[in-house]
């Protein structure tokens, strides 16, 4: 070892002789002045060591080509997730306001059918035991004749509303999607910590190598918002015209 | 008219389902990935087939393949509702035979313009 070396040098056993005569002289400044000589030569070996490390270990990263997979991960793909975790959040959050609307615009609608079902309902029971007046039952065929009128409306409004909640669920889809690939960026952050313990770990012995990350896959999934990929398109019609100009 | 719904998210195949139904299209059969789907396109005698185009397993580009390879099943209309925006891949599926693209998110009067026109199409031929 460097250190051990340094400690048996010539030059320190002359510091410690030195040292040693100084002692037995009782010259406590001379005394110290050597001791201070003997840790200074440690110290120095001791950082020369640490350097050689600081590069081996650069140079091995470098060499298994995880320190530029760390930086990437690092400037790019972190940030993207972030994003792509913030879309996450955007998007469930339009998915429950629009659920939440649709439900709260649907609740009167059903109260006004309920309301005027019922009270037509109390009056059909007098009916029913020959308890309505002549006017009284015609203030009923009337209420009867509204309420049938109102009810085609108001079903076709709540279908409306149910509709909106169907096609508010489609964020589970999308960001299901999203939350996929961050789990798979996840994964890799893992495996190149992993990596990079195994050699800190096995820096002098085995030079093993780390498995290579599969490549990468072609599809990209939901587009985010402002991380659009260049060829994508931003629109059904975009589509629509591209499809068109192929002949569909 | 019998049609299969291939999504490997539940929720969409619900969605998707729920909309053909609103379309009259009662008659449908869900399955997960393309894998699951084409033994299904095999074995069944389905009109339609709308699939997602990234899934597990088999995807949904692959599966189209797969049905235009198949002398049986060549001529399924296959509408791809799918996430996938990018301009190669829809030219990569309209090369592949594919015969709508809808792109999620989609919404209901999409879906019914593109299924329409894709039968429009098919009674012109016919």
């Amino acid at each position: 070892m460097a250190f051990s070396e340094s400690i048996l040098s010539e030059q320190c056993l002359e510091q410690a002789r030195g040292l040693v005569s100084s002692i037995e002289n009782r010259d406590e400044d001379a005394a110290f002045a050597h001791l201070r000589e003997i840790s200074r030569i440690n110290e120095t070996k001791m950082f020369q060591e640490i350097g050689r490390l600081t590069r081996e270990l650069h140079d091995t990263l470098v060499g298994f080509g995880i320190e530029t997979e760390i930086s990437d991960l690092a400037a790019h793909d972190i940030p993207d997730a972030r994003e792509r975790l913030t879309h996450v959040i955007n998007v469930t959050d339009q998915a429950a306001h629009k659920t939440l609307t649709a439900v709260e615009e649907a609740i009167p609608v059903c109260r006004e059918l309920e309301e005027s079902a019922s009270k037509i309902e109390s009056q059909w029971k007098r009916f029913i035991s020959r308890d309505l007046s002549a006017d009284e039952f015609r203030e009923l065929s009337r209420e009867i004749g509204g309420h049938l009128e109102v009810s085609a409306e108001h079903y076709t409004k709540i279908k409306a509303y149910l509709n909106d909640i169907l096609m508010a669920q489609d964020f589970q889809d999308i960001t299901g999607q999203i939350i996929r690939r961050v789990i798979g960026l996840v994964q890799d952050v893992e495996d190149k910590l992993v990596g990079l313990i195994k050699i800190s770990g096995s820096l002098d012995d085995e030079g093993n190598k780390l498995e290579r990350k599969p490549a990468e896959k072609v599809l990209e999934g939901p587009q985010v918002p402002g991380k659009e990929t260049a060829t994508a398109l931003k629109s059904q019609d975009e589509v629509d015209d591209l499809l068109s100009s192929l002949g569909f | 008219m019998k049609i299969l719904i291939v999504d490997d998210f539940s929720t969409m195949r619900r969605i998707i389902k729920n909309l053909l139904r609103d379309l009259g299209f009662n008659n449908t059969s869900e399955a997960d990935d393309g894998n699951t789907a084409l033994p299904m396109l095999q074995a069944g005698d389905f009109d339609f087939l709308v699939t997602d185009w990234n899934m597990p397993g088999m995807e949904g580009i692959d599966l189209l393949k797969a049905v235009r390879a198949d002398e049986k099943l060549a001529n399924l209309p296959v509408l791809l509702v799918t996430a996938e925006a990018k301009k190669e891949q829809i030219v990569e599926a309209a090369q592949a035979g594919v015969n709508g693209y809808v792109v999620k998110p989609f919404n209901a009067a999409t879906l019914k313009e593109k299924i329409e026109k894709i039968f429009e199409r098919i009674e012109a031929s016919q």
